[in-house]
């Protein structure tokens, strides 16, 4: 099949999308001739013209404010953060809006937007530029929140959330934006709330999150020799969440470890652990574990920055604690 | 307004440090030794220079994620900007922040954002303590052409307005927001024009002319020190470099427009005036240069000698207490 970066396949969604819709537009700081700061809309402008790809002023409150009436009115607004770091500016909009208006008007008004960025430390970006935020939108009743792992999960997923008619956000970590993998050229959708089974295994079950995905699979072959036996899921959507497909594999292991480089407190693996507890308290041979990056805003030097974030030997270390425990 | 020879000379060292300091983070940039973002300043010496001369240590900046200008002319050493950018425990923020965060209260550097408009509002703030507190002291807020249309912009200079707090907005309009023309940000590209409509004096600058940017500030510092209220400073500007290292420079703007701004080179028109009007003598600038290139070469040496953070130092200063 024919292999894309992630970046290339979510904006193979996106162009066919607005080829196919065209209510579409994108909003955001450099998304017209640039193309997008991390070429989300590349030869889009060419293709889509300057309303359908609008380079906005940096007031991310006055945009996303102008997605809900927009979305209200007919249109269906992307809006493209670069990095999500900038959405916190809009909070308000969001989360008293454009989260709430379907519900304010039983549903006689829907709220097609999107909102995508990226996510995460690792690029030396520091603290303005690091962040995953995702937990605080799945908290939130009215967000579909995704946040795919490989270009197929990406154009997927993309598709899907383009043809919502909820607000969806699509969070993009900055370490996955160019790697590669096979992409279906037809296109295809992913239902939110739906995970991927990565690895099968018998010992202990992992969920990760975005690129802890593939560092712990690194590590699954070292395990599997020393004899422990890892199921790694990639929930893929945090709001709604595959909570079953996560249950069903706890019911095989009877353990299970969450991993996920944004805080722990009050974070998704403090949400996914109570779902499995109270579905299966017993089904649990041994505590929930969660293994996240420190509790702290994301430093700068390089030193600091890789101890923000869980690392192979942690993730290795977390496993062999948990098969043992 | 007249500036003695020794004011002269040190608006000119101040505007080579930044050069040759942006000049070696560059090229450290391509060599490897920084990460993450590194937005130069190249081009607008004169902004920062202009206004920070009249600024005491204890007056308040607050800056850009194009900061290091600012930094570097309110006091902060050569050493521990390239320190920080290096990411070293030297740094002016302890290499926990990089370029885009810079700190060093003790001189009055209140930081630089990563975040366009924050720092508009916490100039405002400054100003409301100074005001609050009884002191003459002043705030200032740099900002690009970028920050004009976010919210920030016009909730800060409203407030500052209403309550005549001794705050200076300056605007560096270099005429792009990352590759976005301002013409496409703003329908009116008058920055100065705008302080009217919050009721403040406005006023536009040539941001390439150190003297124009120093007597303009000098005004308004003095007006916000009586107690006389906020001003907006639009200084004209460019810079002649990419947005940030790494990034590339080409398609959103000519190269005949970058040769045309970079033939307007602040320090070297400076230099040029220097010599000519002020009777200056061609060898007190080359020993200036000559100075800071020793500074400069000195700092890198002292950034790669100094030793990287403690990893387990990561969670540290979150609270008041407790690291
Ligand atoms: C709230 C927010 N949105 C977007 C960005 C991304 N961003 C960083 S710099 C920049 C352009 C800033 O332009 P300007 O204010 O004119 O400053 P200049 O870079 O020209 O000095 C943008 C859009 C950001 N840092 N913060
Ligand atoms: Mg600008």
């Amino acid at each position: 099949m024919r292999e894309l970066t992630y970046t290339e396949a979510a904006r193979e969604a996106l162009g066919a999308e607005m080829e196919r819709d065209p209510n579409i537009f994108v909003l955001g700081e450099g998304i017209g001739k640039r193309g997008g700061n991390f070429n989300t809309t590349t030869g889009f402008f060419e293709r889509f013209g300057p309303r359908r790809l609008r380079d906005t002023p940096i007031c991310e409150r006055g945009f996303v404010g102008l997605c809900a009436g927009a979305a209200m009115t007919g249109t269906r607004p992307v809006v493209d953060f670069m990095f999500i770091d900038f959405i916190l500016d809009s909070f308000g909009e969001l989360a008293n809006q454009i989260a709430k208006i379907q519900y304010m008007t039983s549903g006689r008004l829907k709220m097609p937007v999107v909102l995508r960025g990226c996510i995460g430390a690792g690029s030396g970006h520091a603290t303005h530029h690091s962040g995953s935020y995702y937990s605080i939108f799945a908290h939130l009743p009215g967000f579909r929140v995704v946040v795919p792992t490989t270009p197929y999960d990406a154009k997927g997923l993309m598709t899907t959330s383009l043809r919502s008619d909820d607000p969806v956000l699509f969070l993009e970590h900055k370490s996955l934006l160019n790697t590669r993998g096979d992409v279906p050229e037809d296109d295809y959708t992913i239902p939110f709330g739906q995970a991927r089974v990565c690895r099968e295994g018998d010992d202990v079950t992992v969920v990760a999150l975005g690129p802890m995905v593939s560092k712990t699979l690194a590590v699954c072959d070292e395990l599997a020799a020393a004899g422990i036996s890892v199921e790694l899921i990639d929930p893929r959507s945090l709001a709604p969440l595959d909570s079953e497909a996560i249950f069903l594999s706890v019911s095989q292991t009877g353990r299970l470890l969450i991993i996920d480089e944004a805080f722990g407190p009050c974070g998704i693996g403090a949400e996914i652990s109570a779902q499995i507890m109270e579905r299966g308290f017993d089904q649990l041979d041994a505590p929930v574990r969660r293994l996240n990056g420190p509790h702290g805003p994301t430093p700068f030097s390089p030193p600091l920055e890789s101890a923000a974030v869980p690392q192979p030997e942690q993730i290795a270390q977390a496993i062999r604690n948990l098969a043992a425990e | 307004m007249a500036f003695d020879n020794e004011v002269l000379l040190s608006l000119y060292r101040t505007m080579v440090v930044i050069r040759r300091c942006e000049e070696q983070l560059a090229r450290s940039y391509q060599a490897g030794a920084i990460t993450g973002a590194c937005h130069t300043y190249i081009g607008q010496e004169a902004v920062a220079t202009g206004v920070c001369a009249h600024l005491r240590v204890d007056d308040a900046v607050f800056s850009t994620h194009r900061g290091h200008g600012h930094a570097l002319a309110k006091g902060v050493p050569s050493r521990e900007l390239i320190a920080e950018l290096f990411g070293r425990t030297t740094g002016c923020s302890d290499g926990r922040g990089g370029s885009m965060h810079l700190f060093a209260p003790d001189v009055g550097m209140m930081g630089t954002t990563g975040i366009v408009g924050p720092n508009i509002l916490q100039a405002t703030g400054a100003g409301y303590s100074f005001q609050l507190l009884e002191t003459d002291r002043v705030s200032v807020a740099f900002f690009g052409d970028g920050g004009v249309g976010n919210g920030a912009f016009h909730e800060g200079l409203n407030l500052a307005a209403i309550w005549q707090l001794p705050t200076l907005f300056v605007c560096e309009n270099n005429m792009y927001a990352t590759e976005v023309p301002f013409s496409y940000a703003a329908r009116n590209t008058d920055v100065a024009s705008r302080a009217a409509g919050y009721g403040m004096p406005g006023i536009a600058v040539d941001g390439n002319d150190v003297l124009a940017v120093a007597e303009a500030a000098q005004a308004a510092i003095s007006r916000a020190r009586a107690g006389d209220g906020p001003t907006l400073i639009e200084c004209r500007t460019y810079r002649t470099r990419g947005h940030a290292e790494g990034m590339q420079d080409g398609g959103y703007r000519t190269e005949e427009e970058v040769n045309d701004w970079k033939a307007r080179d602040p320090i070297k028109a400076f230099a040029a005036r220097l010599l000519e009007r002020d009777a200056i003598e061609p060898q007190a600038l080359e020993q200036i240069d000559r100075e800071v290139a020793g500074q400069i070469e000195e700092a890198v040496e002292f950034a790669t000698n100094s030793p990287w953070p403690d990893p387990d130092t990561v969670t540290d200063h979150i609270f008041s207490e407790g690291g």
